[in-house]
């Protein structure tokens, strides 16, 4: 290839980088950088007031109401996240191998189990949130009709079970994502490996934990660790089928709400407040960053190169 | 091995087979049946009265029944909604493969100081979770005056799309032949001639996937509207959607085809394009 010789070349290149360059550095990187230097100031509305150090990570951290606020959220999105990774990831595999297999049907059943993930989440929150509805959503209508009346409550309107309600419906929305990473990864593996396992055992079991699974770790890696990132930026279901405020009383609020309404305010009480806002931002970025960094070292170790 | 425990072993395999496959089957009906049902149900509801709805929700209506849907046409802003949601998402794609394929094609094709170390500035951007930025990003977009200015959208839509088509066409154009280029330089093509018509075309398939990976999520945000248009005539389909189930709370009929009008674009494309959906969107999260 050419080297960077001529000028004009040199100026072609510019040409075609900077403008691209412009826009990542303007929109993601300062924005990044600055939310962490926002942090460590008072705010007055949209007005930057005094550096104040350490004292919003303080405020956060250990000041009541905060602090009950920060823990019940980050509780939530704990629970969220190790649900999903039963109901959306370990579902996403089950149907992984069974789509793998190709029966007949396969194209129709990949085709379907992916549909949900196209569609908005608003649209799967509130398709959900009717379906829940206490007295005519189809849920209770369902229940009621195949004679578990007593099963039938108001989903959304407990705390018991709002976020699980929540949960199911972003299991329903999300689990195609997962199953089509793991078939492609299944669909990697060479068949020489295969028919040799073939030979060995015939013991379901033992060709997928022993072949199967080990075999499709990069792909476990990505699922999980976007599934880690995702869990905890968690904000548009919880938003539409919880509301801001994660009622009732805070049993679906998670991180990604609890930071928006601190730094923008919500409907009944208008105050926002900047710093203590980013103050949060920064403490999940830095909890992101270094838990994904850990699960996707960790992971790693355990994938065979072929 | 002895010959009878071969047929031994064979036998309980077909039936082994059988019946394993029969499970894998039953669980891929059923799952389909529960991926497909809510979407089925919603676009039934959205020919029926809310009446119908509660007394036979999951009956089959009429299909020449439409007044929801004129409802929504005639009543709301749905429209205006709809005509956002192209103008901010099809700008948007048209800045991303513009620039995304700019930096690539500089990156990819030309060995330059400094290339890798850009490449890995793109790269960056694509981990971080813009979300927790939106402080400064609300703050930048009010210094820069484009507040309640689709424009906003646009640009954040732009930089966000960037990283991941930066990393998907380098990586394929690094791929292309050098033969066809080097020849047309001989000729005595320029370098922008030499992208444009003969470099260009070859890299589409890469420009397809890189832009179904980012139409989606554009296509389908929420949260940079909900901070960023106030204004009720700039607002996307799925933030206008917000404000169209808020005024219809009680009106189950609207609300579900008002759901399905929603939903049915990215529906009806998806079908038809089905392979290169799943191709594109998982295309982040496969080696």
């Amino acid at each position: 290839m050419p080297q960077f010789r001529m000028t004009g070349r040199g100026l072609w290149i510019t040409a075609l980088i900077v403008p691209p360059l412009c826009f990542v550095a303007l929109f993601i990187v300062y924005p990044i950088i600055s939310a962490f230097a926002y942090a460590f100031f008072d705010w007055q509305g949209l007005k930057r007031l005094d550096f104040v150090g350490l004292e919003n990570f303080h405020t956060v951290l250990f000041v009541e109401p905060y602090r009950s606020w920060t823990l019940n959220a980050f509780k939530n999105n704990i629970i969220v996240f190790f649900a999903l990774m039963v109901l959306q990831n370990g579902l996403g595999f089950i149907l992984a191998y069974a789509l793998w297999r190709e029966l007949p049907g396969a194209r129709f059943h990949r085709i379907a189990v992916f549909l949900p993930v196209v569609l908005s989440t608003i649209i799967v929150a509130y398709l959900f949130k009717l379906f829940y509805h206490p007295l005519f959503g189809l849920v209770n209508i369902s229940l009621k009709s195949i004679g578990l009346s007593e099963w039938a409550q108001p989903w959304l309107g407990q705390s018991g079970t709002a976020l699980w309600s929540i949960i199911a419906a972003q299991a329903w929305h999300m689990v195609g994502f997962p199953t089509l990473v793991f078939l492609a990864g299944m669909q990697r593996i060479p068949s020489e490996i295969l028919d040799a396992v073939r030979m060995e055992t015939e013991s379901e079991w033992v060709k997928i934990t022993k072949i199967v699974w080990p075999l499709v770790a990069p792909s476990a890696t990505i699922v999980f660790t976007l599934l880690f990132v995702g869990a905890f930026n968690w904000f548009e279901l919880p938003y539409i089928m919880g509301g801001l405020d994660g009622s009732p009383f805070g049993s679906t609020d998670v991180l990604g709400l609890y930071f928006y309404r601190t730094a923008f305010g919500n409907v009944s009480s208008g105050q926002q407040d900047f710093g203590l806002g980013s103050a949060l931002a920064v403490l999940i970025f830095i909890f992101i960053a270094a838990i994904a960094a850990v699960i996707t070292t960790r992971l790693r170790a355990r994938e065979i190169q072929l | 091995m002895s010959v009878t425990t071969t047929n031994y072993y064979d036998r309980k395999g077909i039936l082994g087979t059988l019946g394993r496959d029969g499970l894998l089957q039953i669980i891929l009906i059923a799952n389909t049946i529960l991926m497909l049902a809510p979407i089925v149900i919603m676009v039934f509801s959205a020919f029926k009265t809310t009446p119908q709805i509660f007394q036979s929700p999951f009956g089959i209506p009429d299909f020449t029944q439409v007044q929801n849907f004129i409802k929504i046409w005639s009543e709301t802003n749905f429209l205006r909604y709809l005509l956002n949601s192209f103008v901010v998402t099809g700008a948007s794609m048209v800045l991303i493969l513009t620039l995304g394929t700019m930096a690539a094609y500089a990156i990819g094709r030309y060995a330059f100081t400094g290339a890798n170390f850009i490449l890995m500035f793109f790269l960056a951007g694509l981990t971080l979770p813009l979300k927790l930025a939106i402080i400064p990003l609300f703050m930048l977009m009010r210094d820069l005056s484009i507040l309640n200015n689709q424009l906003s959208l646009i640009f954040v839509y732009t930089a966000m799309g960037l990283p991941s088509t930066v990393f998907i066409m380098t990586g394929f154009i690094r791929t292309l032949p050098n033969e066809l280029e080097d020849a047309a330089r001989m000729d005595g093509a320029s370098e922008a001639r030499i992208m444009w018509s003969i470099m260009l075309p070859l890299v589409r398939p890469a420009m397809v996937i890189a832009g179904i990976q980012n139409i989606v999520p554009i296509w389908n945000d929420f949260f940079f509207p909900l901070v960023f248009i106030q204004n009720d005539s700039l607002k996307t389909l799925p933030q206008g959607l917000t404000t169209f189930m808020g005024e219809y709370t009680t009106d189950w009929g609207v609300l579900f085809s008002g759901l399905t009008l929603s939903a049915a674009p990215i529906i009806i494309i998806y079908i038809v394009l089905s392979r290169q959906f799943i191709a594109g969107m998982t295309s982040g999260a496969i080696k």
